[in-house]
């Protein structure tokens, strides 16, 4: 008995060890970004906070646009929320409580490109927004962007679930317009839905790398992850004007995933579960 | 407030208007890239030379990917990194979960959080953040080897001299391999633990009644119950294996590593385009990929199958 006292309590204490190891590097994070480049490379490293945290944010806003940058990841990302939210709340509510042709074929093809890798579209892409001019444009990130397989996934099996034919069925003999319907009966219906699509888009823009890699050239038009990217070379990185950038990019989604952890968990785990 | 009948949708119109936004996005932005690169695959060209100079070169560009040695290069180290990742991350994901479903209650969300929270984490500011940990003088990891290696018993586990984590060709891999395992142990945990919550209680209590131990439950009724999870979460594990690319392109400055020993396919074929201007053969390496992709997928598929018969 004793013994699986033991063991039990060796397992608990593994378990609550490995999730302070998965947060270790977010403290690190913040910890290196109040120091300075000799503090962080010293013997012993730092392992609390110190005051350099503003002096590390001048040498970023020296060697970049850093406000710009931050600007232009706040800007894409909203915008493809809101267009992906607007696109796919439509889109979802036609294929999960309409019949037209060729619905299931397309459905199928829409969720067959789901499973594509991103690395198949990094070239077409390129050329495709060369050929419509839309190289250093903020518009080559989020109006693709919008065209989301996996929110439009995420609609439907939320419509499916919660919205009865009957109450569209309903409402359309009482006379309200197709589109009255879907604003005043879908929409109220799908706010936790939308919730849940809204900030796994945002978090995704925010993060994303491979895109703007592609379709951004300037400094100028940089988004955060691409800004901080050059900024690291082989000689003479600035690593705590680095780290002071990559907590502040970091701390939104920290910020967004304890008021929000439980929803953001269930939705990205969405397609899994069902 | 009514609009006036003219303008007003019918129901048959409706579903067409409502999925035309999403589906011109799709068209133009998903479908057309695609068949694009499949066109693209068969022609040699250049960016700066404009879109005329492209021309039909037939396999060529396949060919030249098969007898090119970074392609293959490449290859392994993408299949060593997805495997070296992939496979801890199920190995530890599928007892944690179990263990957590059945010991944790009101510190659960808590716990899941933390083991979860670098799934939606920068990649870029992580990456960044490694490569310093990982740096070869000063960084945090060498230095907590080096005080381990201080101590009596567990000395002879470290090496006495600092690993340069990131330059060394034999070390990059691991080095990368820990940040995706880190990166994504905490997904897979969430889908198992998923999987467990469906598992009715009473097959336990009957196991219990007819005196299965809890091992046996566990091989017996845990394991088997979560096959199709399994499946579920080691395909993607593979697609997302297969396509890594941005934590050794941030580690290796975007080149690939010292004798190119961090350089995935994903990383070769960017490069293939935007640093050799060679766009017919990045997008045929593009489709070998997708191949080996989709075979694995296929082989996934048929081994969990198999089992399910025997």
């Amino acid at each position: 008995m004793n013994n699986r006292r033991l063991a039990l309590w060796s397992a608990y204490l593994v378990v609550g060890a490995g999730a302070l190891v998965m947060l270790a590097p977010f403290y690190v994070m913040f910890v290196f970004a109040t120091h300075s480049r000799t503090e962080i490379f010293s013997l012993p490293p730092p392992l609390f906070f110190g005051d350099d945290f503003l002096a590390n944010l001048k040498i970023l806003t020296e060697r970049l646009p850093f406000w710009r940058n931050l600007g232009w990841s706040l800007y894409v990302a909203l915008a493809s929320t809101v267009l992906t939210l607007l696109f796919c709340a439509l889109g979802g509510y036609a294929f999960a409580l309409f019949d037209f042709r060729f619905k299931n074929a397309l459905f199928a093809l829409v969720m067959a490109t789901m499973l594509l890798p991103s690395f198949m579209n990094m070239i077409p892409t390129f050329m495709t927004m060369d050929v419509l001019g839309w190289i250093d444009q903020p518009r080559a990130l989020y109006i693709p962007g919008a065209a989301s397989a996996f929110g439009i996934f995420l609609m439907r099996q939320f419509v499916t679930a919660s919205i009865p034919r009957d109450l569209v069925e309903a409402a359309r003999m009482d006379g309200c317009s197709e589109l009255g319907i879907w604003w005043h009966i879908v929409l109220p219906l799908l706010k936790p839905a939308l919730g849940t699509l809204g900030l796994i888009t945002f978090i995704a823009s925010w993060n994303n790398f491979i895109g703007p890699l592609v379709v951004l050239r300037s400094p100028d038009m940089y988004t955060l992850p691409l800004a901080l990217r050059s900024l690291q070379s082989p000689v003479n990185t600035e690593w705590g004007a680095l780290m002071a950038g990559s907590a502040i990019a970091t701390l939104p989604l920290v910020l967004l995933f304890i008021a929000a952890s439980r929803q953001l968990i269930s939705g990205l785990t969405a397609g899994a579960v069902k | 407030m009514k609009l006036p009948a003219a303008l007003r949708l019918s129901p048959a119109l409706a579903p067409y208007v409502f999925i035309s936004p999403f589906l011109l996005l799709f068209a133009v932005f998903g479908v057309f890239p695609l068949c694009f690169s499949l066109y693209l695959a068969f022609q040699s060209w250049e960016p700066t030379s404009g879109l005329e100079a492209m021309q039909y070169v037939g396999l060529d560009n396949f060919a030249f990917a098969l007898q090119d040695p970074w392609f293959w290069k490449s290859l392994g180290n993408t299949a060593w990194l997805a495997a070296a990742s992939g496979v801890p991350q199920h190995l530890v994901a599928i007892p944690l979960a179990v263990f957590i479903h059945n010991r944790f209650h009101r510190l659960r969300n808590g716990v899941v959080g933390a083991w979860f929270m670098p799934y939606i984490t920068s990649t870029v500011a992580i990456a960044i953040l490694f490569s310093s940990l990982f740096s070869t003088d000063f960084g945090l990891v060498n230095q907590a080897l080096q005080a381990l290696g201080r101590l009596p018993l567990l000395g002879w586990l470290v090496p006495a001299e600092p690993i340069d984590w990131l330059n060394d060709p034999d070390r990059i891999k691991p080095a990368i391999a820990i940040i995706v395992f880190w990166r994504y142990v905490g997904f897979n945990l969430v889908l198992y633990l998923a999987a467990l919550q469906t598992i009715p209680q009473d097959l336990y209590e009957a196991a219990t009644m007819d005196g299965a131990s809890r091992l046996q439950q566990f091989l017996f009724i845990t394991l088997p119950s979560l096959k199709p999870m399994v499946f579920f979460g080691v395909t993607l594990s593979v697609i997302g294996g297969l396509q890594l690319f941005e934590e050794p392109f941030i580690l290796t400055g975007g080149r690939g590593g010292s004798d190119q020993a961090g350089m995935t396919t994903a990383i070769y074929l960017y490069r293939m385009a935007f640093d050799f201007n060679d766009f017919g053969a990045a997008s045929a390496m593009s489709w070998l990929l997708f191949v080996v992709v989709a075979l694995l997928t296929w082989l996934t598929n048929k081994a969990f199958a198999d089992r399910a018969r025997r």
